[in-house]
This record gives structure tokens, sequence and C-alpha cells, in this order.
């Protein structure tokens, strides 16, 4: 039964929740880009947001490039360049945690300023709540790792957790058996980390898809926009 | 070289008496719709005052515009492109709703359905927002209605820098005027350039400055950098919005919805060519007080046949050439120079042109002096001081406003002359460096202004730019999935409306 149970959660649940996570955020930004925004009630409500939103955003985005960089860098790499596996988790659970905290303030005003003030709540949808409590659970079992790190701190548990996020991009076969054994906050943590993945496309996590960090890159300001394609020659 | 086209504004604010119907008939054709209540593309002002949003007009405070660097490039005064990105997680440049004001209805049911009562039942205001009870309300689209309010909040008004503003609160000193506003539809709009995700655009055959609502993400950078305060948040769609020059009106080649219900005339639409080559040299003049003269030079004769030649070239349709001839945006602000951008300052090349209102003379002793013989007052004895209407519309620089309403004068003593008098007045006309011709043709445009006269709008030829096939069946703009009207549910999540109760439930 546990088996089945880890072969479906970590064997066939990340393939489900990455297929609606691509699948999802294409048909939503071909059918609906109109509800495709990153949702900010800043107009109605300053308080809080400046250091809420800073805290959080900042925080949660140290997070993610720790988790993309961390999981999915083939392991050669930290080998050829000679970084030992204790060395990288220590450095993985420093920042984490210190990025882990401050997310976790940040995550915390947002949403006392979200249940609490009159404008904020009355115009958020059942998912703009949801997602607040979702990602604070997540944190919470993500930081209660950071304990669970600290009774192996020889590396090889993060190695397996590696091998297994890779060995789902490479279709690695029996990839689910790594995980087995971890630690139940582990898998609590992969499982609703896999889940945000899955509901994604239904909130407003998809303006993380449209980070606009090409506007560094626009020649000039100015956008003029011309239609002159078919005109007739006269 | 490279001419383009733009469909312009003058308001002609001698003759604006703030009858709001321009704002109402804009209010509801375009943002009579959820998240947008507060929002009025076009909003007539009283001035001096500190106008809607509170205190727009003050850069130090929301960094909207553009700065001149020390090494003569502009740049948003919001800062560099990277500055812009940093507060993207929260604009401290943001207004708050307050600002502009709790959008609010009436209890107007509880006044049929109330049971019996002691006291006549009342209509009390509800918020919009949270449809919560609100004791009262603290601003509005309209707060400083003719003169309301202390003349010590008023008087925070950004244009009587340099101006001893103390007497003018002096009921004898005191004086007023409209300002009714709207999207600049900017040469070089500050918005645009601040748009990270690239939606806000200008379209190079009108000029019309629009968001793309499936492109913007909400990241509100241009509500802080438009100068004028003219992009507003739709809190409910989560975008951005903005006037929109009634595009699709002037495509049909019919005035906006502001000009064409305007019920003094004082609104006038009509094509300019300009050079778009020299539009970054223009906003980039060191001297804030040469930005109106500038602006004026990057304007192209319509008349001269190098010109014709060029915007031939450049791909100006004919008709719009023609337009840009008789063009009373043209005549009014470039050739008779009597309408004037408001702020130029923010270097932002604005494309709303005002022209300044006249207004009592201050002291009757030299009203006694003036007018028999034709002889003009000085306009430097008018009830609004010049430096105020400068600093509106010029930087600062008094000379151009006050030739502008010497013009207007020199009309009037001309006009007078020959309609009472029967005299042809040249010397009023030549001292104001006009002549009778171009006099009696200001009279017919500004006086007159005749529906034809006001509006020379060229229609556009949207089978060129589109495949009209492809159109055929589709529906344009739709709040959702397809043709949705954004009302049915939708797997991706719709906008939570917010519970408006009855008074009964809340008391």
């Amino acid at each position: 039964m546990a088996d089945f149970a880890n072969h479906m959660l970590f064997g066939w649940y990340p393939y489900l929740c990455l297929t609606v996570f691509l699948l999802g955020s294409a048909i939503r930004f071909d059918r609906e880009q109109y509800s495709w925004r990153s949702g900010s009630s800043q107009l109605l409500r300053r308080k809080q947001l400046l250091w809420g939103s800073n805290l959080f955003h900042v925080g949660i985005l140290i997070i993610f490039m720790g988790h993309f960089f961390g999981l999915l860098t083939p392991i050669v790499v930290f080998e050829t360049l000679g970084i030992p596996h204790y060395a990288k988790q220590l450095l993985a659970m420093v920042v984490g945690g210190v990025a882990g905290l401050m997310c976790l303030a940040g995550l915390l005003l947002l949403l006392h300023r979200r249940l609490t003030d009159a404008r904020i709540r009355n115009t958020s949808s059942f998912s703009d709540i949801a997602i607040l409590y979702i990602l604070l659970a997540q944190l919470l079992l993500g930081l209660s790792t950071i304990f669970v790190s600290a009774h192996h701190l020889d590396g090889g548990e993060m190695v397996r957790f590696m091998t297994w996020a890779q060995g789902v991009f490479t279709l690695r076969g029996g990839n689910w058996e790594l995980i087995a054994d971890a630690n139940p906050i582990f898998k609590m943590h992969l499982v609703l980390g896999m889940t945000i993945f899955l509901i994604f496309p239904f909130t407003r996590l998809v303006h993380i898809w449209s980070a606009p960090v090409w506007y560094l890159g626009r020649q000039g300001y100015q956008v003029v926009r011309t239609r002159k394609s078919i005109a007739p020659a006269e | 070289m490279k001419i383009r086209a733009q469909i312009a504004m003058v308001l002609n604010l001698d003759k604006c008496i703030g009858c709001h119907t321009c704002s109402i008939t804009c209010k509801n054709v375009w943002t009579s719709r959820e998240g947008v209540e507060y929002a009025w593309f076009n909003n007539v002002e009283t001035k001096p005052g500190i106008g809607y949003p509170r205190d727009w007009e003050n850069q130090k405070r929301w960094n909207g515009g553009w700065r001149r660097k020390s090494n003569g490039s502009i740049e948003p005064r919001m800062g560099a492109k990277w500055r812009i990105l940093a507060k993207i997680f929260a604009n401290p440049d943001l207004p708050e709703i307050d600002d502009y004001y709790e959008p609010f209805t009436f209890d107007y049911e509880h006044l049929q359905k109330a049971p019996e009562l002691e006291a006549f039942p009342t209509a009390r205001p509800r918020s919009l927002i949270t449809g919560e009870r609100m004791e009262k309300i603290e601003s509005g689209p309209n707060w400083e209605e003719i003169l309301g309010g202390e003349f010590s909040k008023r008087s925070a008004d950004y244009n009587f820098e340099c101006v001893q503003k103390e007497m003018y609160g002096q009921f004898e000193n005191t004086f007023m005027m409209y300002l009714p506003r709207l999207c600049e539809h900017c040469l070089n709009p500050a918005c645009s350039a601040s748009c990270p995700s690239g939606a806000i655009y200008k379209r190079e055959e009108d000029g019309v400055v629009l968001i793309d609502q499936d492109k913007c993400r909400g990241w509100r950078m241009c509500i802080s950098a438009c100068p004028y305060k003219k992009i507003y948040y739709n809190w409910a769609s989560g975008k951005s919005e903005k006037c929109i020059l009634c595009y699709p009106r002037l495509e049909a080649g019919m005035p906006t919805v502001c000009s064409e219900t305007c019920v003094g005339r004082i609104r006038y639409l009509g094509v300019v060519l300009y050079d778009a080559d020299r539009i970054e040299a223009a906003a980039s003049v060191k001297d804030e007080k040469k930005l109106y003269s500038s602006q004026l030079e990057i304007f192209l004769d319509p008349n001269d046949p190098k010109v014709i030649e060029q915007a031939r070239a450049d791909g100006v349709p004919e008709p719009w050439l023609e337009a840009a001839r008789k063009s009373p945006v043209w005549k009014m602000a470039m050739e008779w120079k009597v309408a004037f951008p408001l702020h130029p300052e923010y270097r932002t090349l604005p494309m709303v042109w005002y022209i300044p209102p006249l207004s009592p003379i201050q002291a009757a002793a030299e009203a006694g002096k003036m007018g028999m013989d034709g002889a003009m007052p000085d306009v430097k004895s008018l009830r609004i001081p010049l430096r105020y209407l400068a600093n509106l519309l010029t930087a600062g620089d008094e000379a151009p406003v006050a030739l502008g309403l010497e013009r207007m004068l020199a009309m009037r003593a001309f006009m007078r002359a020959k309609n009472i008098d029967g005299v042809i007045d040249e010397a009023v006309a030549s001292k104001v460096g006009l002549t009778g011709l171009q006099i009696e043709e200001m009279y017919k445009t500004m006086a007159i202004a005749n529906y034809e006269d006001r509006f020379v709008i060229p229609t556009t030829h949207r089978e060129w730019a589109e495949d009209a096939y492809d159109l055929r069946g589709s529906c344009g703009f739709s709040f959702g999935n397809g043709c949705s009207d954004g009302e049915t549910p939708s797997l991706f999540g719709g906008n939570s409306t917010p519970a408006i109760r009855k008074p009964e439930e809340v008391g």
C-alpha cells in the first residue's frame, strides 16, 4: 500500500502536475489572456503592502532560484567544480532559512492584510486567499525541513532529492523509489510543491511567467505600433 | 525626417462653463463598469485647486513625466529601467484609491422599501468596493467644484509657484477657471516608456496612445509615470485603463464623445503633421521654459509642398494631408499660437492643447479706461494672474501666454469695431502680429465654432490594415474567453463581486 502511494505520488504525480502546469498555462495564455495579470491590490490599500510584498517576493525569488538550480543542476557539475555535497547542503540550509524567514514575514503581513482589510477581503477571489494559505503551508514545511536536515549533514539525502528531480525530467524508471524512505516532512513538502504547479494555471501565479525582465533590454523607450501591412500602393 | 500624423485636440478654456457634460458622457460610455467607478477618463477641475487625483501636479510626490539627466538625455522621472523594475513588487510612487476617492453609491432602494419609521428614510452612502456603509464621503471626482473648500487647502496648487498667492484667498481678489482634462496622447509618453510589458503603445497612423488589455499584466508603473495621472488601475480586472480618444469613433470620422457632446463647443479635433525624428531632441531641451517652443518646432506646415511630398513618401494618406491643411488644431496652436500644451515641463510633448481663459479686468478703474476706442487692456490686469496661466501652460514663460491672450482681446476689439462701428481696424490686428483676415478666421473658428470647423477628422482605412475576412464574425474586445461578457464563470477564475448589502442588513 505504502509502495503504491509512493509510486503514485513520486512516480506519476509529477507528470500530472507538469502537464497541467504547462498545458494549462498555454491554454490560458492563448484563450484568456485578459485574465493574465499580477492581480495587484496596492491601489486599494498601500498599508502593509510595501513591506509585505517586497519581503515576500524577494524571499520567494531567492527560494525559487535555490530550488531550481539546487535541484536541477546535474550532480556532475558540482563534482567538477569540486563543491562537496555537505557544503552545498549547508549553503542551502542557511540561504534558504534566511530567505524563508523573509518570505514568511512578508507572507504573514500580506495574509493579515488580505483577511482583515475590508477592501482587500471583499475584492479577493477564493484562489487569491487559498494560494496564500497554500504558500504559507509550503513555506512552513520547507522551513521545518531545515531541522530534519540538521540530523544528516553529509548531503546524501539532498543528492537523492536531486537525482529524483532530475530523474523526473530524464524519465528515469523507478524514480519514486529514491523518495520512498524520506522523512514525511520532506514528502509532504514535495507533494504540496507539485500541487502548486498543478493549480498554477488557475491562479494569479501565472504572472510569474510574465516577469518583465525583457524590459531591461528594450531599445529606447517608446513603443509605436504600425499597421500598414496590406495598404495598397497608390 | 519621418513625418507622422496625429489627431490632436484643442480646448478653448475661454468658453468652458464647467458643466461636466464631457465627463458624464465619457463616463457613461467607457467607465461605467466595476473596477473603474472611480476613474474618469475625462474630468473637469476647478482651478486653482489640487485637482483629481489629489495633488496630481506634484511630481516630487508621484515622480511622473521625464527628467533631464546631466548628460543631456532624458529618462522617466521614476528612474532608469532597472529602477522601475525594482519598484515592481510594491510601487512607492503609486497613488492609493483615496487619493482619487473611494467610489460610492447610495441606498436608493431604501427610500422605496423602508418599513414605517419615525423619521424619513434617507439614502446613505455605501462603498462600491467593500459594500459597507460609509459614514462620511471624504472626497469625490470634483471635490473643489467652483472653489469649494478652504483656500489654504486649494492653494497647495502647484501653479501658484512664483505667485504671491495670499492675496488671492481674499474674496475680492479671488479667481477661478475650469480645466477639463483627458489623456494627452503625448508624442513622448512616459506611460509607454515605463511599461515593463510593452503593453502601452502609440499608434503610428493617428497617434492615439492605447493599452493592450491582453498584454497588460498590471505592473502599474504607468500610473505613476503618467504625470497627468490619466492612467487608471482597474482594481477588478487588474489591468490599467486609459482614455482611448474614442478611436472607434475617430476611425469612422466622428469626434470623440467628450467633443461631440460639449455644449460650450470648446473642443476641436484635427490632424497635425510632425517630424518623429525630432521628438527626442524636442523633449530634451535644457531650459524648461524653452520646451513649449521646442515642441512647436517639430510640427510641420501642412501647406508646404516639401512637407506634403515627404508625408506622402512616409505613407500618410491623401485625405489626412487634406485634413491637416484644414486642421483647426494647426491653426490655433501653431499658426495663431493661442493654444498651449498642458505642463510642457513634464517633457512628454502633450497633444491636448489649451486656449487660456480671458478674465475680468482686476480693477474697476482700469475697466473704465479701456475699450471704447478699441484699445486693448493690459493682459497683466486680468483677474487670473498671468504667471498662474504660464505655470500651467508654458512652464512659467509668460510671454507666449500674454501674446495669446492679447490676440484674443484683439479679436474682440476687431470684431466689435467691425460689427458695431462698421470699421475694419487693421491696426488692432497688426498690433498683435496678425492680419484682419486671420482675425476673421479666428473669429469663425473660435467664436462661431461650427461643427465642421471644429472637427476635421479623416476616416481611417481599417480595411488596409487588417484582413476583414479574418475579422468577420469575431467580437472584438471582450471580457474573457472568446465572446464572453466576463460574467460566465471561467475555469481560470473570475472576479468576485463585492456583495452590496441592503441597509437593513448592515444598519
